[in-house]
Order: C-alpha cells, then structure tokens, then sequence
C-alpha cells in the first residue's frame, strides 16, 4: 500500500506551539492531526480561591495576542454571578477596546501572518523587501488599534485598565478626540486592505460548516448576545454546557470542543460574518459586497477578505463610539460580593470564548472553566486538512506542506490560548 | 569594495509563555523595519516561515520552563547562542504558572484535564536562569517594548542595556502621579516593583500589582505592613504577592509569611 506521509514539526505565523501531521495511504487521506505540543499552564486550577476581582487580570495572561476578549469574558461572567450590569459609556467604552483588539489582532494576522501565504514569502519581513508600502500600511493600521487599547487600558499587551463593574479611570471626551482623527486615517486604509485582499488567488474550497457565534439582535457582536448557530440553535450563553462537550485527546493537551449532538462547529469571522451580517455597518457591507463576499463565505482560504471587512467594522465603529461618548460620572458599577455562578461569552478576534466561574459568598472564585476558540475549532482544522488536502496530493512535498499549514493559518488559530504550535508531518507511504 | 559586515543573527524562542513578550517585537510598528534592517531574523517562528541555523548572535527567550523536553532544549538554545537575553516574568521568574511551585501540580492536572496522564509536566515553572546562563534579563508582564528597543540598541552597539532597577515609586514621581497608597489608601505594590513600565497603574488610579516583579533589594515586609495598616488581610496580601512573579524569591517568601 502505498503510503506518504506529510509532517510539519513546528508551524510558522500562528501565535503558539502546534504540528501537523498527514497520513496520505493510496491517494486518499487517511489521518489528518492537529497535534498541540504548547506546554499547559493550568489558568483554571490557578483561578481556584483566587478574588473575582484578580480573573481579568490572571486570565488576561492566558494569551498575549487577545488579552481583551479574556479579560473581557471574565468580566460579563463574573457580573452575570454577582447580579450586575454595565451598561451605557461603561458598556460604550467596553466595546471600543475590543474594537481596539480586533483592528490590532486581525491586522497582525492579514498582513503579518496570513498574506505571505497568498503572495508567496515565508513572513511580511520578507515579504517587506518587495512589497514596503504594503507593510507599512498595515503596521500603521494595527498600531491604530493598539493605540486604542494603549489609551483606554494603558498598555498594548496585558492591559490594566479593565476591572469587574467598569474600568479604573475613564477617558475625558477631549483624550478620546485625537484617537478618532487618527481612526479616520486607519479607516481608509482597511477599506484599501479589503479590497487588496479581495484579489488574491483563493483555492476553490468550500463546506457546509456548522457556525456559531455571539449574536445580538443590534449590533455586530462584541460582548453580549445569545449563542446562535445556522443550524437552528438559539441558546443564552448559560446554557452552553448541555450544547457543547470538551474531550482530551491523546495528541494535544488542548482540549477538544464539539456539540452535544455529534460534530464540530466554526468560530470566528466566517461564522460572525454569516450570522450577523445584516448588522454590519453600512459601510463595512458595502465594501464586502464590492469584494465579491456574498451574504455567507463558506471558503475559509478567504477568511482574510472576512477578517479586512472586520478590522473596517471596528474603525468604523470605533469613530462612531468615540463621537457618540459621553463620560460617565463614576468608571465602575459598585459591587458586593455573593455566592453565584456566572457565564461569560464574548468574540475574540478569533471567536467565542466562553468563561464560567462558580463564586463563594466572599468572592473567591470556587471553580472556573474557560473554553478558548482555538480548541473550540480544532476539530473543524482537522476536518478541513482531511477534506482539502486530497485536492492538493499531487503537489511535492513541500508545497503540500505549505498549503496544509495555510490551511490552518485560514483560522488564525492561537495556540497559547488553546494551550500553543503547530509541525506538519505528512505521511504519504 | 569591501565587503558589508555581516548582521547579527537574531532568533527567538518560546517556552511556556502567552506570547505577549515577543508579540511586543511585532508591536513596534515604528522600528520593526528597522530592527529588520539592523538584524538578520534567522528564527523567529511567530513571523516566519524562513529558518537559519545556528549558532545565533542574539537569542531573545521568552517562557519558563515547565516539561522535561523544554528543560533540554534549553541546554541547546544555550549552546547555539553567543548572546542569551530572557524577556517577560515568565523567563525571568518564571510567570504566573510558578503558582504551581507551591501546589500539587498533580491536583492541578486533575482539574483541567480528563486524561492527566496524556499530559507531560514537570512539578514547577522555574526561570531560564535556573537552567543555563543567561546574559541579560528583561523583566515585565509584558516587558516594555521601549525597553525591549533599548536591549537591542544596546546589543547593537555593544554596550549594557539601561534598564534602571529602581522602585516603580520613581516613575511615578516622575510622571508627578499623587501617591494612590497616601491620598487613597489604594494597596499598591509599587515600593517593591522593578520600574521599567512608566507607573502605568497608578496613573490609571489603580494601585501596582508587581507585574515587573521585584526591585532591587525591596522591602517587602516594611510594605506589608503599610499594606495591613490599610485593613489587608493576610490572604489578601498573600494573593497581591502571587501573581506574575510569584517564583521571584522576594515575593514568593513574603506571599509565604502570609501563608494560612
């Protein structure tokens, strides 16, 4: 029988330590694993009798890339358990840092991460010797971002201006002002970024996925909403459990998420994309339409036309947010601590992540789950690899091997967060 | 014509780590081109695709070790570099999954995984110092990124980086902060804390949580006390001490003279 096997022992342009591996046995194949090697770190067993207060910024430190969405889900979480709501500028507020995120998050991975892929370079350095103007384009563009999460939470990384209830300080209309003049600029350049994605090769490859994301009724999703599916679920974010179920399989040490009923799901732009897309901004719409983008992408090779739409979403937002802030007269909700559960699920850049704490009377967390998307889509990785990389077997090895690691990077998977990083092996026979 | 000077070779290496440290490298969008320019990127995975082999001129670590792999590899980074800088609390205390030193890490993988025994760990999260000789080390959770440009520079130039190991007090008397501790009573561990981050909380109206980890020769225990005089607990105090830099030695025992 002839086999052939296609091995990549530590995968480039993902945020974490993964590899792959692909058994091909007579043109078919037969294996495809994503193999999580990142060394584990144990973030729910160190939350144990922690203060709800700490969550934020202990689980901030779980990823260096989307420290927000961690500290944004631990938030709404612990508010949900302590009987607590944040609404108006904090609400407002909240939403712009996670704009901030997003911008920063999806440029790195477009221009930084993804696009050589596309264009033919091993990283945007090479890439930056042929291509300058364009590099530089999206390193101003993701440092819009950033200078949102710098302004409203201190720092780029690890920010420390988010607490449960609100914030420590807020911004005075008159600091927010500059950031929306330099925004403007930034948004002209992720409408540039749509439509120099939107004409890249794409490979012909499409699935009927399962997606799921955060969903609310007005707005594109951020922080609130229900848990949605285009299969039918419709479920609050408590209810999580009895839909979704975590197993341990032996080659990673992310844990795996599927649906109760059997199968896996996609999270992240795509699936944001198709279930909220009539809650876009105008504008973003627009640009997605003019990008060929139908009302659903089912291609994840074109998850980066998606991810430019988002990153013009969030400037879009942003200024909107920005004009529309009033400060508010105190930069926290006041909160006593109680006994109570709480569930928290917010949209990374790279999709849901869901928090669950379970508190004691004095606010020690008793228990906490986190659910990370990037193990969330490792079944859905796997399955692709299976399903596209039969169409590309009569490539040589190593641009077989090229083509699954982009296959993956399609997912911009964070693998510090699902644990971390990525070897291909690919076994042909 | 003679020949241009050869660039130095710079790789960087993950152990385990947020990636935040070496994130901050991509997040100097004003002088990344630059350092491009000055340095030849022969491993960094994060960005690319492309590899060099060793020896490196300059191995920037990020991460502790945790597993009996990384614990070896290690030793080989070591050997392949002339110059081994650790960036971030995690290489040089060994980050915030240290908590395990003082645990069961048995319990711990019980907690998080279905099947412990899939699962390769070792009992602690220890420093890279603990494991080989490091040249410099570049404190913060994260580091700075200024800072990061400066150890650069100055590898560069060949000179000892400026990294002032003064209390994060300074800063914040240079920025002309009021004292959140004095005018507030907000608990803050900036006595204690290594500068480098610009008095970033205070300035927010938050007291320091120690996330450069310990200055020079701190005074942990004349803050302790400030800190009860402010009403703490002795569990609180104890968690103000054990986050990011709990295995750093002048935290890790005043967390434990707070102990139960």
């Amino acid at each position: 029988m002839a086999t052939r096997t296609i091995k990549v022992d530590y995968l480039a342009r993902v945020e974490g330590e993964a590899s792959l591996k692909l058994v091909v046995r007579d043109g078919r194949v037969d294996q495809a694993q994503l193999s999580i090697f990142e060394p584990p770190r144990f973030f729910e067993a160190m939350l144990r009798d922690r203060d709800f207060t700490e969550a934020p910024d202990i689980t901030a430190r779980i990823c260096g890339i989307c420290p927000v969405a961690y500290q944004m889900s631990s938030v709404h979480a612990m508010e949900n358990a302590l009987g607590v709501t944040v609404d108006g500028p904090l609400r407002a507020l909240r939403r712009l840092l996670y704009c901030g995120e997003w911008i920063e998050s999806h440029t790195l991975h477009v221009y930084m991460l993804h696009a050589p892929d596309f264009l033919g370079y091993e990283g945007s350095v090479e890439m930056a010797r042929d291509h300058g103007d364009l590099v530089r384009r999206g390193l101003d563009l993701k440092k819009a971002g950033n200078e949102i999460v710098a302004l409203l939470g201190g720092r780029e990384i690890h920010p420390i201006n988010v607490r449960v209830g609100g914030f420590y300080r807020v911004p005075t209309k008159r600091d927010l002002a500059p950031l929306a003049e330099r925004l403007k600029r930034a948004r002209e350049a992720a409408l540039a970024t749509v439509q120099w994605t939107a004409g890249f090769d794409f490979p012909d490859r499409e699935r009927d996925y399962t997606f799921v994301s955060v969903s609310h009724p007005d707005e594109y999703p951020f922080n609130e909403g229900r848990i949605v599916s285009n299969r039918g679920l419709d479920i609050a974010t408590a209810d999580y459990d009895s839909h979704f179920v975590e197993s341990h399989e032996q080659h990673s040490t992310a844990l795996y998420a599927q649906m109760r009923d059997g199968g896996s799901y996609l999270l992240g732009p795509l699936a944001r994309y198709a279930l909220n897309h009539d809650r876009l901004r105008p504008l973003a719409r627009e640009a997605a339409r003019d990008a060929g983008l139908g009302p659903v992408c089912r291609n994840p090779y074109r998850s980066i036309v998606v991810r430019a739409v988002e990153v013009l979403q969030a400037c879009d937002e942003a200024i909107a947010l920005i004009e529309a802030y009033e400060e508010p007269d105190h930069p926290a909700v006041a909160i006593t601590p109680r006994a109570g559960i709480g569930f928290g699920a917010t949209e990374a850049p790279r999709g849901m992540l869901f928090h669950r704490y379970r508190l004691d009377d004095d606010g020690s967390i008793a228990e906490a789950r986190i659910i990370p998307p990037t193990s969330q889509n490792q079944a859905s990785i796997e399955e692709d690899l299976a399903n596209y990389a039969e169409g590309f077997l009569d490539l040589p090895d190593e641009a077989l091997r090229h083509r699954c690691e982009q296959t993956v990077r399609n997912y911009d998977p964070c693998i510090s967060c699902a644990t971390h990083f990525l070897r291909l092996e690919v076994d042909r026979g | 014509m003679a020949k241009a000077p050869r660039k130095p070779k710079l790789a960087v290496w993950k152990f385990a780590s947020c990636d935040g440290c070496q994130l901050s490298l991509l997040d100097c969008e004003d002088e990344l081109l630059a350092v491009a320019g000055a340095v030849d990127i022969a491993y960094f995975p994060e960005a690319t695709r492309a590899k060099v082999g060793g020896p490196y001129d300059l191995s920037l670590v990020e991460g502790s070790v945790t597993t009996p792999h990384d614990a070896e590899r290690i030793q080989e980074v070591r050997r392949h570099s002339k110059t081994l800088v650790t960036i971030g609390a995690c290489a040089t205390a060994g980050g915030i999954q240290a908590l395990r030193n003082a645990a069961d890490v048995e319990d711990y993988l019980a907690v998080v995984y279905a099947r412990p025994e899939y699962i390769k760990t070792l009992a602690t999260s220890t420093p890279i110092a603990d494991h080989v000789p490091v040249d410099f080390e570049l404190r913060g959770c994260p580091i700075s990124k200024r800072q990061l440009i400066e150890v650069l520079s100055a590898f560069l130039a060949g000179r000892k980086p400026v990294t002032p190991a003064h209390s994060v007090c300074m800063e914040c008397k240079l920025r002309g902060n009021v004292c959140v501790m004095v005018a507030h009573g907000t608990p803050c561990l900036g006595p204690a804390t290594h500068a480098g981050c610009g008095a970033i909380c205070p300035s927010y109206d938050r007291g320091c949580y120690g996330c450069f980890g310990p200055k020079e020769t701190p005074n942990t225990e004349a803050l302790s006390a400030g800190l009860s005089a402010l009403g703490l607990e002795k569990r609180d105090i104890r968690r103000l001490y054990s986050t990011f830099n709990a295995g750093a030695a002048p935290f890790r025992d005043e967390a434990k003279r707070h102990g139960d």
